[in-house]
């Protein structure tokens, strides 16, 4: 049969972000993909000629509102280095405990439009009710559902007190109690399996070389996460990346579901160990150099390269998010599967095309 | 030592003559290295680009300099992943690469409609 081209995106029922593909196929086969960018671009990079090192906090909390935080933490993270700012305790902890909110709730939010992609409803519908614990908590702890804007240069800009952190705690629990009911349904249903093992393979070996990040890159087999090099308060914190190893879609959902338990241990033990102390230190004079910056967000390694030249503006913000690492190794993927697979393979990368297009 | 922040420095961060860009990524990749991604800069009449690459979280930077407009060497060839940020400072800041394996003609993000480089401080014409 002649090879047919799809234009699959930017509006796709199944895709809750723009990515525009390009597709060949051949008797519904695969051949080819070549990914189209733009949709959403909206130059905030650009923005930092003018507006103010501080201001630039409140842009990039808006690449992307699901690592909202994380965005902000690798920025201050980076203009710290370069002002030689030691953040306090507390703020290093606090920070953590944010971030770990965040990668649950975007993690949930994930499971939960990955069980409507192959028309699962009522379990798209239990995955985001549980999500809502998660958000009244960011909303009653930073002012905010989506945007949780507490990190500022030298710490953050809010506690949490002892009433709070028993909320927080005590929802923990119902939170672990509630996503472990449905742990048979994700991992055993016949369903489930049916459109997720064996579909979308990446080897270890590709996955390394094609720049993955994140879930998908831990998925194949390789133990990185950027929380091993120890940045805000995990270097006192017990981690270990979590990891699967055959590398094909439904070993990217186990991945997810099993750091949603990894974010409430953190979050506990980050608790059990806040100390006491200010929140933030004041940053004096302006940041002046070259400083690369990484954490990791819920889809992986997010890496900032800021240079400042002594001015209240910075000469040049660049953000690279998980979603642009993991284009390559879909790519990669796509090849050989069913087109009818190709909205299930995508959406385990977990695509942020916000981030992408930042 | 693993890196979350890496402060840039003339003595971690080695200036490349564009030639030597294909030889010296290749060598770091046979060590293990994995390619993170590049950084652009506008210096004016020129402009940096830089190579961030990491093994075991262990983060290095390479960095070229050229006159604006000027064609460097695309390093598709040993990282396959460096075709869409290529792409993008092509796009952006008008560094034309040889060798790119996929080559957007500057549609990854622009329309034809586009005339300047938009990321540079004074755009250039695009190609």
């Amino acid at each position: 049969m002649a090879r047919t081209v799809i234009p699959f995106g930017p509006q796709h029922p199944v895709l809750p972000e723009p990515l525009h593909l390009t597709l060949t196929v051949e008797d519904e086969i695969v051949k080819e993909a070549i990914p189209k960018l733009g949709y959403v671009h909206r130059g905030l990079e650009k923005l930092a000629e003018i507006r103010d090192h501080t201001q630039m906090i409140q842009i990039v909390e808006r690449v992307c509102g699901i690592c909202s935080t994380l965005h902000a933490m690798c920025y201050c993270q980076g203009i710290e280095a370069l002002m030689n700012v030691e953040v306090p305790p507390r703020a290093k902890f606090l920070r953590v405990i944010w971030a770990e909110m965040h990668r649950m709730h975007s993690h949930l939010l994930w499971l939960g439009l990955f069980a409507d992609a192959f028309g699962f409803e009522s379990l798209f519908m239990q995955f985001w009710r549980i999500r809502e614990r998660i958000m009244d908590l960011q909303e009653a702890t930073s002012g905010n559902r989506v945007i949780v804007s507490v990190n500022c240069v030298g710490g953050v800009k809010r506690d949490i007190d002892a009433e709070m952190e028993k909320w927080i705690l005590d929802t923990m629990k119902i939170v672990e109690r509630e996503v472990l009911q449905l742990k048979s349904t994700i991992m055993d249903d016949f369903t489930v399996k049916r459109r997720t093992v064996g579909i979308g393979v990446l080897s270890k070996e590709k996955a390394y070389e094609m720049g993955a990040a994140g879930p998908t890159l831990r998925a194949s087999g390789i133990a990185q996460d950027m929380r091993q090099t120890g940045y805000a308060a995990y270097s006192e914190l017990n981690f270990e990346p979590v990891v699967e190893t055959d590398g094909d879609c439904y070993a990217r959902t186990v991945c997810r579901f099993n750091e949603v338990f990894q974010a409430i241990d953190l979050i506990r033990e980050a608790f059990a160990k806040l100390p006491q102390s200010e929140l933030a230190v004041k940053a004096k004079g302006l940041p002046n150099g070259e400083v690369v910056s990484r954490v990791e967000q819920p889809r992986g390694e997010c890496l900032y390269y800021l240079k400042g030249t002594g001015s209240k503006y910075l000469d040049r913000v660049r953000i690279r998010t998980p979603t642009f690492a993991n284009i390559p190794p879909l790519l990669e993927m796509l090849p050989g599967c069913d087109l009818a697979d190709v909205p299930v393979l995508i959406l385990t990368i977990d695509p942020c095309i916000s981030c992408t297009e930042r | 030592m693993k890196d979350c922040v890496v402060v840039i420095n003339e003595e971690n961060t080695p200036e490349l003559t564009p030639d030597r860009i294909i030889t010296q990524t290749r060598i770091l990749k046979d060590e293990g290295f994995r390619f993170v991604t590049m950084s652009s800069t506008d210096l004016g009449d020129r402009i940096c680009v830089l190579y961030h690459l990491d093994k075991d979280l262990q983060l290095i930077n390479l960095k070229v300099e050229v006159p604006k407009g000027t064609k460097i060497p695309s390093i598709c060839s040993v990282y396959a992943s460096a075709v869409l940020i290529e792409n993008e400072i092509k796009e952006h800041f008008g560094v034309e690469f040889d060798g790119l394996s996929l080559d957007f003609q500057g549609m990854l993000y622009l329309d034809e409609e586009v005339q300047k480089t938009p990321f540079c401080k004074i755009g250039i014409n695009r190609v």
